[in-house]
């Protein structure tokens, strides 16, 4: 259950081993959270970021989840739910960058992309919310990106896909929002981590820590959208007035 | 007709259950909501009817689950079940007897104090205990084992009540007296409704000759000085409360308005008292609107409230008389004053600590005033003797504090405070609470284990619960 003052006492990760998704149970540890279950494709990773945290006293189990088989999912969330009782928070972490350049040619390196981004976080984010609506409370973490708001010249493959379960969770929220369930949606700049190591740093770049906070603030307050940095909420808006012949010119 | 049922739908009730419906809930603090199924009760039957239809259904343990919920003035997570079902009382509101001689009245548990003050106080008797508000049922009452301004005098709820009708969902009805089922008794009396559904109750009532309090107000500098007047002078009280400023530092931590009373008596009286002076006022009544914007009440605005409220109470005054609505529930007359604390809500944090603890009790002042914790209404009282597995009260200092939710840090601080209180073999008030800890509450209640094992007796499945239950892990 969540606590009146916005603690929770445990969280399912999608893409568990990613460093978002690290950070951020960490931070939901820090905040009397006992219990995590972590799942995705690579049950190794995914066990040694459960020996960590099991070693700080947490409750962690590990589970596989193939975010782009969407088929299994609603067993995956059947079993997990029925398993664990009750979760408070599910947070969809899993995403691929994909290769833009090859994107833009290549049919299948495109739809690779959309399957596991929005296909995937789709699906999952579905099953997650009838569970959530089922128990009553809970909250559902969508991660998303500053690169669903603006297609970009640099990487719009992968903005397109955010841009597809960005607004999914927003509608999402609205449906689930007279059952007790928060759908929040993270919209994080640049992440410095694992996914996008080798890239060129931009403005507003953010660590994978900064964005575990800002999630357990919003899992705390209800929100529904959360930027992090905070200020990319006003950068973004007015980057997305610029005009179209201006904006293919910027460098971004 | 038998077709009928058979072919029903798996969400349409059974014939002749009561309707229910999905809706949000949450506590009087208006923090973590959750949704459940709603019934409406208005008979004694229509619970065992809930029951049966949601047991029925077979959903998994934690959806197939039942908690009574009274008008919901607790302020936190102990009268909504997330994705389970909640009995509204409220409409199970009736007296079933009223014995004028020997001063007792029977009635549903949905029945509030306010509707027995109303109906009793003309006919000379008041009830035997009431919160800071009278929007409270009777059932929510003996579940929280209610104690008021009396404590110290008169015990808590369970002192007066003589037994109570209850039902549970893998039981049958039954009637509980402490002297029959001391264990059962012991454990529902402040077993924030896990035992079962109390479904009536029987309970004293005290005599008064009129509907007036006659109250004497100090002011007293220091926490020292309250307390040591409190010690001296409470025996010469029925009703002893202080309104404590959490705010004061240095010389004037814990300043506060002592305001103590007894029922006054008729010749007591002039004017318009003298001539009814059994008659109900319930005085001006305003309420808040829907929405408030957050951060009304914060350190600034408190600060300045408490000054002005120190400053406005007369150095001392003997004697005045009020009515028993504004000498008990001066909030009453705010309806939903809960909401001019915005839309993130507000804690409540009640704790006491053993009489001799004194210096854990000037220890939370610093730590509250050193905070710079805003509550706005911080309430210091002295307890009697308590009794009961999980029921709160118990022989000391109980303080109460209404902080804003969103006020940061909030959690670390409550935190330490709950160290300090189990510590000196204190503990905080259930029906108040919405963030202890399941190690925290062990450490409160040396009783808790075997309250489970009487819980377990009484519902072996575990289908009663509450979000407190879950967040608590009471079940």
């Amino acid at each position: 259950m969540k606590d009146s003052l916005g603690r929770v006492q445990s969280i399912l990760v999608l893409g568990g081993d990613s460093d978002i998704a690290a950070a951020t149970v960490e931070a939901f540890r820090l905040r009397r959270t006992e219990k995590a279950i972590l799942a995705g494709r690579n049950l190794d990773r995914l066990e040694a970021r459960a020996t960590v945290l099991r070693e700080c006293g947490m409750t962690v189990e590990t589970a596989i989840f193939d975010a782009d088989d969407v088929d299994s999912h609603a067993q995956f969330f059947e079993e997990t739910f029925a398993r664990s009782g009750r979760i408070d928070v599910v947070l969809v972490a899993f995403g691929v960058l994909g290769d833009q350049e090859r994107g833009e040619r290549d049919a299948a390196t495109a739809v690779a992309v959309a399957r596991t981004n929005f296909l995937g976080a789709m699906s999952a984010a579905v099953n997650a919310g009838e569970k959530l609506r089922q128990q009553g409370q809970g909250s559902l973490v969508v991660l998303s990106s500053v690169a669903a708001q603006r297609p970009r010249r640099s990487n719009f493959v992968y903005g397109a896909s955010k841009a597809g379960i960005d607004a999914f969770a927003e509608g999402l929220a609205f449906a689930l929002k007279g059952e007790g369930v928060q759908v929040l949606t993270v919209r994080p700049g640049f992440v410095k981590t694992k996914m996008t190591e080798g890239m060129k740093k931009v403005p507003f770049s953010t660590t994978p820590e900064a964005v575990a906070t800002a999630i357990v603030q919003g899992v705390a307050k209800g929100d529904e959208l959360i930027w992090v940095p905070g200020l990319l909420r006003y950068v973004m808006l007015i980057l997305k007035l610029v005009p179209r012949p201006i904006f293919r010119r910027l460098p971004l | 007709m038998i077709r009928r049922i058979l072919q029903r739908p798996a969400d349409a009730p059974l014939l002749g259950a009561p309707p229910y419906r999905r809706e949000i809930l949450s506590g009087w603090g208006g923090t973590p909501k959750s949704a459940a199924d709603v019934f409406r009760i208005r008979k004694t039957a229509d619970v065992r009817r809930a029951f049966d239809h949601h047991l029925e259904r077979e959903l998994p343990p934690e959806r197939g689950s039942f908690i009574a919920r009274g008008l919901g003035r607790s302020y936190g997570d102990s009268a909504q079940n997330a994705g389970g079902a909640v009995l509204a009382m409220a409409g199970l509101d009736g007296v079933l007897n009223i014995d004028l001689d020997a001063g007792t009245i029977r009635a549903e548990a949905g029945m509030t104090l306010d509707s027995i003050i109303r109906l009793v106080l003309p006919l000379g008797f008041f009830v035997p205990v009431t919160p800071g508000t009278r929007f409270v049922t009777v059932g929510g009452a003996l579940a929280s084992d209610i104690h008021g301004k009396n404590h110290h005098k008169d015990g808590s709820i369970q002192q007066h009540v003589l037994g109570f009708m209850m039902d549970a969902p893998q039981g049958v009805p039954v009637h509980v007296t402490r002297e029959e089922q001391p264990d059962l008794f012991a454990a529902t009396l402040g077993g924030m409704g896990l035992t079962g559904v109390i479904t009536s109750a029987t309970m004293r009532l005290v005599p008064v000759e009129t509907g007036y309090m006659r109250v004497d107000t100090e002011r007293a500098t220091n926490l020292d000085d309250v307390m040591e007047r409190m010690l001296n002078g409470d025996d010469g009280y029925r009703y002893s409360v202080a309104w404590t400023d959490s705010l004061a530092r240095g010389k004037s931590l814990g300043r506060s308005v002592l305001l103590r009373a007894n029922h006054a008596t008729r010749d007591e009286l002039d004017g318009a008292a003298e001539r009814s002076p059994l008659a109900f006022s319930e005085g001006f009544g305003a309420g808040v609107p829907a929405w408030v914007p957050g951060g009304l009440l914060r350190r600034s605005t408190m600060t300045a409230f408490n000054e002005a409220y120190f400053r406005r109470a007369p150095l001392e005054q003997r004697g005045r008389i009020e009515s028993i609505s504004a000498y008990f529930h001066p909030l009453d007359r705010l309806r939903n004053w809960n909401r001019i604390y915005g839309p993130r809500g507000l804690v409540q944090y009640q704790f006491v600590v053993p009489d001799g603890e004194e210096t854990a009790l000037r220890r939370t002042f610093e730590m509250l005033s050193g905070a710079g914790c805003p509550s706005f209404l911080t309430v210091l009282k002295r307890f009697g003797p308590g009794a009961g597995m999980l029921s709160f009260p118990a022989a000391g200092w109980t303080l109460a504090l209404d902080i804003p939710a969103g006020t940061k840090e909030l959690d670390g601080l409550l935190d330490r405070l709950d160290r300090v209180v189990a510590s000196v073999g204190g503990r905080v008030y259930l029906a108040k609470d919405s963030r202890l800890s399941p190690a925290m509450l062990a450490e409160m209640y040396p009783e808790l284990e075997r309250w489970k094992a009487v819980r377990a007796a009484m519902d072996p499945e575990g289908t009663l619960r509450s979000d407190l239950a879950r967040r608590l892990n009471l079940v």
